[in-house]
């Protein structure tokens, strides 16, 4: 699926012989290439080059394939065509190179846009634009030595200076940059990252993390106080499944792999983690322990903390691992739990064990039209009560719920679209639904067949009891591609003057409705407060169900013509939402993680002595503050 | 209206009011038959799930705050949960409203015929509708009317419907459900009835506080009731009662709806109906029983004049933006919602907080005639003892310097501008006669004449000095409840006024510790916001300085040579307040050494006042007020001066007549207001 360049690869053979002389003395790597469980050494002395390597996703370029100012693919965005149609360009999803009829009256019904009124993004990288590097010279020298990849590129470095919070995205698109990591080093292996850290630790140099770069926290930026050279370091050649093993059905892979390839592969074995954030195309393991990542699936498989089994870390004092694979401990606190969301701040997840499962038989989407969101809660907290919630359940409110539609593409055959008049009768004349208060739920059952019948009869007849009527598998299906599509929408967005993001929360199953609504309407009264001049887009969907709570998600864009600093308006309707949030008993974040963004309320959510606790490990482990981010303290 | 002045605090000479529209003109002019009759289709709440009374009822029943409490009773009691279920219903069906629109016609068509012949006006001010309108719209709405006549909810609920709006639920006292059939009607145009206290009464509270929260959430009516508690018999203000404004404020607080919208109304009258009636209850003779016979007896007030009636529908408030920054909503966060808990320190001072606030602008919004002033004017001529009374020309010279120096202070007066004053003197006076008699061109209170059902023929040997003291002061009492409309205008003036009085000296520090110390000791009396004294203190000295009565320097305080006047009208509206405290305060020294009660407080400090009254050791008759009396015990007891002992005898007061004799002293302007003396308050 990656384009690689002759050059990049070029670059990577040279690289690896060199690193073969220079190891190829003092290791004796036994040779084991033909079982499915493959135990490696650095894969760059590796005698037998990796078959799956080729198909790799990330390049150590990664602005070859991905844009350097938006999200996901350069290939793959969505435009509005000369006859003023959206369309979604690219080959790699179900809605590339379609036509969606629908977008262009809901983008400007809905924000008050136009497409006279363009706002394009600056289209090159100005390399002088950016700082040039603070180079810490010992460090760069004794790094030569060790053969680790690295590069002092512009272009490199500013693509690792970002997450995607609208705040980052902005910037670049007007092709402002502030300070960004002064070097990129790719370890090829936990080794490799050892001897990094080692000499980060020895020249006093700040590193930080790269996985996916998929935050959205502001966990990427660099500290603007930071004076010494800032090295990111960036894990995505270390990317290899180490072995698998079935006896268990774990396996044990290098952080740096992200998700879709991590899915791929293991699929190619006949397995899966079912671990599946909306970012898995770009987001990394490493990046996932480290923020204490959820998936859809998470009612199948679990979130990441139930998956994980064994993490190696590599710290300033040294490697952090547990002698044994045992599926539960008593040995005092997790210490799993010190590196679960440390963010970045204590060292770098090299290595993986992770549960494994054997792929699905059957995968079934489905989706239930209730008559108003507050039926819907009412069905999904049922749902939970039974614990019977299938592999996903969302529920949409009305607003996304007419996003989604808009985002209908072409249909093709007069019969489909029949249908969906007919469907779209039923539900509003026959059955008295209100088209502005509806909202929908989506599905996904997974397992075998007959199961994943018997469990969907089990929710239908649980959605029926509070007047929901299935609406089959397209709706349901639709509703899952929006995730992965959203973040291109953004894009689009700001190219006619609309910013967004979305934000996250979990709270317990009493408070989900009084929060939705009040942090809805809060983000409409701040707009409107702070000049906005056209009601935003502020709407919600709960995305997925504990025995104790739900997880929110809010969606939230303004259309900000005629503001002077859309930014900073965008940013205080933001911190309003947050502060709404926890008023209305939501925590900080339920998976995106504190990052810098967040941390002014770090103190009020874990307390004082929590606050000490987290500090004291941090000083134990990195007393120097090498690994600098300054997240979540 | 005034200067624009670029001053730092706020300028009351700035307010900006509505203009009023007289809703009466077109019932005057159209069929009230049709009116009562005419499609009605208020605008409701966005988030309204339309309930019927019935389903409401349901609502409360099934809650989980309900259920819990009903579980908790029952274990506590060792009822059956039945038993408790069944008691919640039934003071449920005790309290509930049953609110009819055929109810509401009834009485639209009954109340315009009333209204006409005992009104000449009913004044609304337009754009509160119209800011009304709005808010109900967008959040669960409370009304808070002020409270001075029994009149009040029954015209609120009038003007609502008149406008289209929707009809209220109204928060009313037990005490109207005795009147029987009345006791329904109004229950039928959407009165709920609660009992007047249920301290303990745990199932009793949490039905009560259900019932409303559940009509405000669901957005069922605007739920409205009397932040005073009861009617005011001196119409002054009264201290707020926190229980249903707690009770309002919560579903916000607990993020059960996203805003809630207060909006403070203000009724003012010209002429109370229950003028006289209040003087007799001030004095002693018990309220009677509210019953519908009553009721009917009052139909000789039906051929009266009442003059006109002006209803300001304040500001909305929001309880989002009063709670910014002031309140944790997150305390709530760790105990499920529906489990009661007795407020935080926190909320507490909140919500008192917020209830002074909204008190303060109802005041600020009540309209104040011509009489107001020539009723403060008369008191102090009254008081200053000129037996004959003043010249007519005299008080009209007298009323126009007060009309200027109120407008001045804020006052929301409503002075017929384009009248003469001697016009707008007379006809105030001949609107009040019963207070008030001229002859030969000299005005005073009409004193003599109003012993009862004296007719002129009877001897007059068989009235004893006790019985005429009191006939007078009916006539004083009613009279001052006119001045003490204009109280909050002059309020922090005047203290600041009596403080350089009372003050030993001219320095800043001093009258400021003097004025804290009377404002401290009158906020039993007085609407004044706790905690603001430096505020307060400012605001005074801000409109005496820009009246060009006082010099403010850094050090000191200096009344001006044309500030005279005015600091003595000041001191002189306080006066009666500065001496009531200070008999009450003599009463409990000298008296009170024996065993006294909290019940029989107030008969024996009304003998003490009596006897010095009557032997002339006292100018002020409206001392004789039960309200003040009430007032000061209460501020006693505040300051630890009296202290409440229980034991045996129910309520027994304790009298530390050391700290009593000193505050005495102080309000005397005899002691300095000593660190001390301070301190110890």
């Amino acid at each position: 699926m990656a384009s690689n360049t002759s050059g990049g690869s070029s670059d990577r053979q040279r690289i690896a012989q060199q690193r073969l002389r220079i190891i190829a003395g003092h290791l004796q790597r036994p040779v084991d290439g033909d079982s499915a469980i493959l135990a490696a050494e650095c894969k760059a002395q590796g005698s037998k080059p990796d078959a799956s390597r080729e198909e790799k996703t990330v390049p150590r370029r990664r602005q070859e394939i991905m844009k350097w100012n938006g999200w996901g693919y350069s290939d793959s965005r969505f435009l509005f065509n000369k006859k003023g149609q959206a369309e979604f360009t690219g080959k790699r999803y179900r809605l590339s190179g379609m036509i969606i009829p629908g977008l262009k009256d809901w983008f400007e019904g809905t924000f008050g846009a136009s497409l006279q009124h363009k706002t394009p993004a600056t289209p090159l990288l100005n390399n002088s634009a950016v700082q040039p590097p603070t180079l810490n010279e010992a460090f760069v020298e004794e790094l030569k030595s060790t053969g680790i990849p690295f590069s002092q590129d512009a272009e490199d470095r500013v693509f690792r200076a970002h997450g995607h919070c609208l705040h980052e995205i902005f910037a670049l698109r007007e092709g402002k940059f502030g300070r960004v990591p002064d070097m990129v080093v790719w370890p090829n292996c936990h080794n490799d990252v050892v001897k990094i850290v080692e000499l980060a630790s020895k020249h006093n140099v700040c590193l930080i993390p790269y996985g996916g770069g998929t935050s959205v926290s502001s966990a990427l930026e660099c500290p603007p106080e930071e004076t010494r050279s800032i090295v990111s370091l960036d894990t995505s050649q270390m990317n290899r499944i180490l072995w698998i093993d079935e006896k268990n059905l774990t396996a044990h892979m290098e952080a740096g792999i992200v998700g879709q390839d991590l899915e791929r592969l293991l699929n190619e074995s006949g397995y899966c983690t079912g671990h599946e954030p909306d970012s898995m195309e770009f987001s990394s393991l490493g990046g996932w322990v480290a923020t204490r990542a959820s998936g859809m699936k998470k009612n199948i498989y679990g979130n990441i903390e139930d998956l994980v089994v064994h993490i190696k870390m590599v710290t300033p004092q040294g490697v952090i691992e547990k002698s044994c694979q045992g599926p539960r401990m008593s040995t005092g606190p997790d210490i799993h739990h010190f590196i679960m969301g440390s963010e970045g701040t204590l060292g770098v997840v090299t290595e993986v064990t992770m549960k494994i499962r054997p792929m699905p038989e059957y995968q079934k989407y489905g989706s239930v039209v209730f008559p108003n969101f507050e039926q819907g809660v009412a069905c999904l907290r049922e749902v939970a009560r039974q614990r019977c919630a299938p592999a996903s359940i969302r529920l949409m409110d009305n607003e996304q719920f007419k996003f989604g539609h808009a985002l209908k593409p072409q249909v093709s055959s007069i019969f489909t679209s029949f249908l969906d008049g007919l469907k779209k009768f039923y539900i509003t004349k026959f059955k008295g639904f209100d088209p502005n208060r509806l909202c929908v739920a989506t599905l996904l059952f997974e397992g075998d067949r007959e199961k994943v019948l018997q469990h969907e009869k089990q929710v239908y007849d649980i959605a029926a009891k509070f007047g929901g009527l299935a609406a089959g598998e397209d709706n349901g299906q639709r509703g899952y591609m929006l995730t992965f599509v959203i973040a291109y929408l953004r894009d689009l967005g700001m190219d006619y003057y609309v910013i967004g993001e979305s934000f996250e929360t979990s709270v317990p199953w009493d408070r989900v409705l009084d929060i939705c609504r009040n942090v809805k309407a809060r983000i409409v009264r701040e707009c409107k407060e702070r000049g906005v001049q056209f009601p935003p887009l502020s709407t919600c969907r709960v995305t997925q169900t504990y025995d104790a709570g739900a997880c929110v998600y809010f969606y939230f864009a303004f259309n900000y013509r005629g503001l002077s600093d859309p930014v900073h308006v965008y940013e205080q309707v933001e911190h309003a939402a947050r502060e709404e949030i926890l008023a209305n008993g939501g925590s900080l974040s339920h998976h995106h993680g504190v990052g810098k963004l967040r941390k002014e309320w770090m103190r009020e959510t874990v307390s004082n002595v929590g606050m000490g606790m987290l500090k004291s490990v941090k000083d134990y482990v990195d007393p120097s503050n090498i690994f600098g981010n300054r997240n979540l303290l | 209206m005034a200067s624009k002045a670029v001053y730092s605090h706020r300028d009351p000479m700035l307010k900006k009011r509505d203009d009023f529209e007289d809703i009466l003109e077109e019932r005057r002019n159209s069929s009230d038959l049709r009116y009562a009759l005419r499609c009605y289709a208020p605008v409701v709440y966005k988030g309204l799930c339309p309930s019927k009374a019935g389903t409401l009822k349901n609502m409360v029943l099934q809650s989980d705050q309900l259920h819990y409490v009903i579980h908790q009773v029952s274990r506590e009691t060792g009822r059956a949960v039945d038993d408790v279920q069944e008691e919640a219903s039934s003071i449920l069906e005790e309290m509930a409203h049953r609110l009819q629109l055929s109810t509401v016609r009834f009485f639209a068509f009954t109340l315009s015929k009333v209204f006409k012949t005992l009104f000449r006006s009913i004044c609304v001010n337009e754009e509160g509708i119209q800011r009304l309108q709005q808010v109900i719209q967008e959040h669960p709405v409370v009304l808070l009317p002020s409270h001075r006549s029994y009149m009040d909810f029954l015209l609120m609920s009038y003007l609502l419907y008149t406008y289209d709006l929707a009809l209220p639920v109204i928060a009313a006292g037990m005490d109207f459900m005795g009147m029987k059939f009345v006791g329904e009607m109004l229950r039928m145009s959407g009165a709920f009835f609660i009992r007047r206290s249920f301290g303990g009464d745990k199932l009793y509270w949490a039905v009560f506080s259900e019932y409303v929260k559940t009509m405000l959430k669901n957005g069922f009516a605007p739920v409205e009731f009397f932040l005073e508690g009861t009617r005011s018999r001196t119409s002054k203000s009264l201290t707020p009662k926190l229980g249903l404004l707690n009770i309002v404020m919560d579903p916000f607080l607990k993020g059960e709806v996203f805003d809630v919208s207060l909006v403070p109304v203000s009724i003012s009258y010209e002429r109370i109906l229950e003028e006289s009636l209040y003087a007799r209850e001030l004095l002693g003779v018990p309220k009677p029983k509210e019953s519908t016979s009553g009721l009917i007896k009052a139909r000789k007030v039906l051929s009266e004049d009442y003059g006109s009636i002006h209803v300001y529908f304040g500001q909305p408030v929001s309880v989002r933006s009063l709670a910014e920054g002031r309140v944790d909503r997150c305390q709530f966060n760790l105990i499920p919602r529906h489990i009661p808990k007795k407020p935080s320190e926190d909320i507490h001072s909140f919500v008192n907080d917020s209830a002074y606030r909204l008190v303060r602008a109802q005041e600020e919004n009540m309209v104040l005639k011509p009489w107001v002033l020539l009723a403060s004017l008369l008191l102090q001529n009254q008081v200053s003892g000129q037996k004959r009374g003043i010249a007519l020309d005299e008080l009209t010279e007298q009323a126009v310097w007060l009309r200027d120096l109120s407008r001045q202070y804020g006052a929301f007066l409503h002075w017929p501008d384009h009248m003469p004053p001697s016009e707008v003197v007379s006809s105030s006076l001949s609107l009040h006669r019963g207070l008030v008699r001229i002859s030969e061109g000299k005005v005073q209170l009409a004193l003599e004449q109003t012993g009862g059902p004296a007719a002129p023929g009877e001897p007059r040997s068989a009235v004893t000095p006790e019985e005429e003291l009191l006939s007078q002061a009916v006539i004083v009492l009613s009279c001052a409840s006119y001045r003490n409309q204009a109280l909050h205008v002059f309020l922090r003036p005047a203290l600041l006024a009596s403080a350089i009085h009372t003050a030993s000296s001219n320095k800043k520090q001093e009258v400021f510790n003097s004025f804290s110390f009377l404002r401290n000791m009158f906020s039993n009396e007085f609407i004044l916001c706790p905690g603001a004294t430096v505020q307060d203190f400012e605001e005074a000295c801000y409109l005496l300085v820009k009246t060009g009565a006082l010099q403010v320097t850094q050090q000191e305080v200096l009344v001006t040579e044309r500030g005279h006047r005015t600091l003595v009208f000041l001191t002189s509206m306080l006066d009666p307040f500065l001496q009531g405290y200070q008999v009450v305060c003599r009463f409990l020294c000298e008296e009170a050494t024996e065993v006294l009660t909290e019940k029989q407080f107030i008969p024996a400090v009304r003998k003490f006042i009596i006897k010095h009254l009557v032997a002339g050791r006292l100018r002020y008759t409206e001392v004789l007020s039960s309200d003040l009396q009430k007032n000061s015990l209460a501020a006693l007891l505040r300051l630890g001066a009296v202290r409440k002992i229980k034991g045996a005898e129910q309520g027994t007061l304790k009298v530390n007549t050391v700290m009593v004799n000193s505050l005495e002293d102080t309000l005397g302007g005899k002691l300095p207001t000593q660190k001390a003396v301070v301190a110890r308050l």
